[in-house]
């Protein structure tokens, strides 16, 4: 039987491979609208593309953080105080990136839309780059001491690993904010971005690689639990290569579905490497973080765990539902909010 | 200065200043969500117009509460990581289920009305609103379940070097929430309407679109009234319940330092002196503070230091007073806006049930400044609970001193200040811009401007036409 810690680790890891999957494409559509929208119709269009959706993306880490709070406190308390200055600047850009998009629209005058087009470039960029510098971090081994602290500086996190980890998970993101917009979109703006998809498709393969040939070497995260488990990058390669064909093929539905995978594969490798551990210590493997002692108490648990199941089921429905909705590619006859 | 001054800075000015953008989107949404009903019910379009004129302002809010409200969910673990480590297993389960529940529902479904006005049929755009409003509402109640554990810890144990839950039903039926959240609820109405209002009320001295910010005003003045009274009363009920739960702030609050005489008088005004714990120049009510704190006219009340010996058997050695003028002073404030929200919401309901409403522009424009009140009674009712609890960050379990990050410096923690604190600057300032330009711009011009601006693009129905 799964106990409640194990539950509680899956259920953390699943909302954190939703916040990926979904925010990746917008942080990736909020990357690269500055480049493939020449005019700002165009640019709005393209931001319209995840006006819907955004904000419900972001509750994805909003809660993955809650989760984390209520089932393991000591990994929450852990996590954010010892990546201080990382999550210092990852919220001033998603304060900055939440904003522009509302208040973009909002004055026809060529200086503010600069200014929001730019926040919004640089709030969809810092993010996915800090999330891949501090899991890339988690799973290489931070110095975590016998009080569950994490001692040490910022500088010791900006390590070459780290900041690999950064620049593939940004790579990523836009892979996948392209592959969206292709989906969402009608005409040169399709057209546009399937060719850039193409274009950089060999590149984030390369880093990809180069990544995960580094994580091997740097963490054991592939090889914990058994060689088996390499399986999973490996798929995850093989599913980048066919978005490549499927991209090649304008079949952008299958397309986003396999950038999709890749994004799945990768961060459930990782949380599977990490398991049972949630914080890997470079000082001793006794002061690993685990499911067991980073988490809450059993009746904390218990309660946390029908509740959540009880509600999952609605969140999961009506997010699938406003997707159906919004399911219509835009073009500039429709009202567009941003 | 210490991590500990930061920390408490930090947290303070962060969350006053969501707490400015939080209750005006309670308000709003419901306020909306009743507009956009009466259109639906009446099917009269001046009411879809009005919903869509309000709706711009509160998206316009709603995006600084959302982003700011995201700095909130990571600060307990950036700067609080003890209060996290040692409470988490009964304060974590709330965020947590306000993500799932509440988050979830306003970000899903605002997406969905916002976007939605051509897409959805009329009666499930309007539950999208509805669901928002809910959506707000939950959101209040499950972070005000955490709150509430600061000030009332109920439903826990000690165990295993912290505090673990042990009943989950006390926490969710802990006595101040009850009180707590309605408090808060209504005062959030009350926001949102005293907003509404004061803008139509703006509007009507500027006789644009009369028709419209009547309606508004007639609306907003009725949830205003009701609203204001009812977290006077209940506000009331709170502090005869702090008397019992948390003798030491109503003490603060009444800047009361020795027991007082009996009948209790109430102070109005007091010139503090917390060296030497003594007030001078009060102005005094006979037997007010006796009603008001046991609804009758006879009964007396500790003063700060006895209760300050009564703790220190109980609790140790230990400074319990907390910052007496804060704490007395925000009390007043938000008291006296209250009162004036009541009276001004009473009058204003006499007034558009008559139909004078145009007649008294002075009343008008007291309306356009009575838009501050709520807002400052807000942030004083929030600096009144909680710098009133000092120095406990939960009440008679944890004090605030032991309860930051040991690993953060003082010198990230300065960083973060002043980066948080300027980014938040810059957008007040924008923010305020905004509104203003939204709400200046005359409603039916802009109507005409929508539709034009709509045909230079669509480039097909240009062929359309050439054909
Ligand atoms: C009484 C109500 C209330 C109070 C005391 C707080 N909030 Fe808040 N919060 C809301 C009521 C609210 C809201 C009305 O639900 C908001 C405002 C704007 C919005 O979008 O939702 C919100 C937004 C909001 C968001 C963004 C949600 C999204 O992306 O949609 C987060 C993460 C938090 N809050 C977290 C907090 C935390 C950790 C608080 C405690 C320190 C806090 N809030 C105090
Ligand atoms: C519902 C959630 C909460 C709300 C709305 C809230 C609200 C506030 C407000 C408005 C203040 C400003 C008052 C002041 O300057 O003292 C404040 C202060 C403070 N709060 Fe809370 N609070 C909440 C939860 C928490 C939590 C979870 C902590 C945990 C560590 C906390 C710790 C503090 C501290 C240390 C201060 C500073 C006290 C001071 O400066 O005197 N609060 N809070
Ligand atoms: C008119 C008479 C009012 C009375 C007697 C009153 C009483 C109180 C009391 C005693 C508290 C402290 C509760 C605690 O520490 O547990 C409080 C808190 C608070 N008040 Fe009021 N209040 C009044 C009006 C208002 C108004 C008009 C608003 C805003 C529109 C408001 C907003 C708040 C808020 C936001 C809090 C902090 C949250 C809480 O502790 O409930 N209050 N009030």
């Amino acid at each position: 039987m799964l106990s409640l810690n194990e539950l509680w680790f899956i259920l953390v890891s699943v909302l954190f491979v939703g916040f990926f999957f979904l925010e990746g494409f917008d942080f990736g559509v909020g990357i690269v609208s500055r480049f493939l929208g020449k005019s700002d119709q165009e640019r709005r269009i393209l931001i319209n593309t995840i006006g819907p959706y955004w904000d419900a993306n972001e509750v994805w880490l909003i809660t993955a953080g809650g989760a984390m709070f209520a089932a393991f406190p000591e990994w929450y308390a852990t996590l954010f105080s010892g990546f201080y200055i990382p999550f210092v600047v990852l919220l001033l850009a998603l304060i900055a990136r939440g904003v522009a998009f509302e208040f973009r629209g909002k004055m026809d005058h060529g200086i503010w839309k600069k200014t929001w087009d730019a926040a919004i470039f640089i709030g969809s960029l810092l993010p996915p780059f800090l999330f891949g510098v501090v899991f890339a971090n988690l799973i290489r081994g931070v110095p975590i001491d016998s009080h569950k602290e994490m001692i040490g500086s910022v500088f010791d996190l900006l390590n070459g690993y780290a900041l690999a980890g950064g620049v593939a998970v940004v790579l990523l993101c836009i892979l996948h904010g392209l592959v969206f917009i292709t989906l969402r979109t009608n005409g040169v703006l399709r057209d546009r971005a399937r060719k850039a998809a193409r274009d950089i498709g060999p590149a984030v393969a390369a880093v990809l690689l180069i990544f995960a040939v580094m994580t091997y070497f740097s963490t054991d995260i592939y090889t914990v639990h058994g060689a088996q488990w390499i399986a999973l990058p490996v798929l995850a390669g093989a599913a980048l290569v066919l978005a490549g064909l499927f991209i090649k093929k304008k079949r952008d539905g299958w397309a986003f579905a396999m950038t999709g995978a890749v994004i799945i594969l990768s961060v459930v490798s990782m949380f599977i490497g990490l398991f049972p551990r949630v914080m890997v210590s470079s000082i001793s493997p006794d002061f690993h973080l685990t499911i067991y002692n980073a988490a809450s108490g059993a009746y904390s648990l218990k309660v946390m765990t029908y509740i959540s199941l009880t509600i999952l089921p609605f969140v999961l429905g009506y997010q699938i539902w406003s997707y159906y909705v919004f399911r219509k590619r835009i073009d500039d006859k429709e009202h567009l909010e941003y | 200065m210490d991590q500990v001054i930061l920390a408490r800075i930090q947290f303070a000015s962060t969350t006053l200043f969501h707490y400015i953008f939080v209750p005006m989107t309670i308000g709003l949404a419901f306020l909306i969500a009743i507009l956009e009903t009466l259109y639906v019910v009446k099917g009269k379009e001046i009411y879809k117009q009005t919903a869509k004129f309000w709706s711009k302002l509160f998206l316009i809010n709603f995006a600084v509460g959302v982003v700011t409200g995201i700095l909130q969910e990571f600060q307990f673990g950036m700067n609080w990581s003890n209060y996290s480590r040692f409470v988490g297993d009964v304060f974590g389960p709330s965020l947590a289920i306000e993500g799932l529940l509440a988050f979830f529902m306003e970000s899903t479904f605002i997406g969905l009305w916002v976007f939605g006005w051509d897409r959805l049929s009329k009666r499930v755009h309007l539950a999208c609103i509805w669901l928002v409003s809910i959506g707000t509402v939950l959101s209040a109640f499950w972070i005000l379940t955490a709150n509430s554990f600061m000030h009332a810890p109920v439903g826990y144990v000690f165990q295993n070097g912290r505090a673990e839950m042990s009943d989950f039903f006390a926490i969710i039926t802990n006595p101040q929430l009850w009180l707590q959240f309605p408090h808060t609820l209504f005062a959030a109405f009350a926001t949102g309407a005293f907003f509404m209002a004061g803008v139509s009320a703006w509007k009507l001295l500027k006789r644009q679109n009369l028709e419209m910010f009547k309606k508004s005003f007639h609306v907003s003045i009725m949830v205003a009234m009701i609203s204001a009274l009812l977290v006077a009363i209940i506000g009331h009920q709170q502090g005869q319940h702090l008397l019992a739960s948390q003798p030491m702030k109503m003490a603060a609050a009444e800047a009361l330092w020795n027991t007082s005489e009996d009948p209790a008088p109430f102070t109005l005004y007091a010139n503090i002196d917390t060296v030497k714990k003594e007030n001078s120049s009060e102005i005094k009510i006979p037997y007010m503070l006796s009603i008001l704190s046991f609804n009758k006219f006879s009964g007396s009340l500790d003063g700060m230091n006895q209760i300050q010996v009564q703790y220190e058997q109980k609790y140790g050695p230990g400074d319990y007073i907390p910052s007496v003028k804060m704490t007395f002073w925000s009390f007043r404030t938000m008291v006296i806006a209250g009162g004036l929200m009541c009276l001004l919401g009473i009058y204003g309901i006499v007034l558009a049930r008559t139909r004078k409403l145009e007649q008294r522009p002075w009343f008008l424009k007291l309306m356009v400044g009575a838009i501050a009140f709520p807002f400052l009674a807000n942030s004083a009712g929030w600096l009144m609970a909680e710098m009133g609890r000092q120095p406990w960050v939960v009440f008679g379990v944890m004090r605030t001193e032991d309860a930051i990050s040991p690993t953060v410096s003082a010198g990230e923690l300065l960083f973060s200040i002043i980066a948080f604190t300027s980014i938040y600057a810059i957008l007040a300032i924008i923010d305020a811009c905004l509104f203003v330009k939204v709400i200046r711009k005359d409603a039916e011009q802009e109507e005409v401007e929508d539709s034009i601006s709509h045909d230079p693009f669509d480039k097909e129905e240009a062929h359309a036409l050439a054909k």
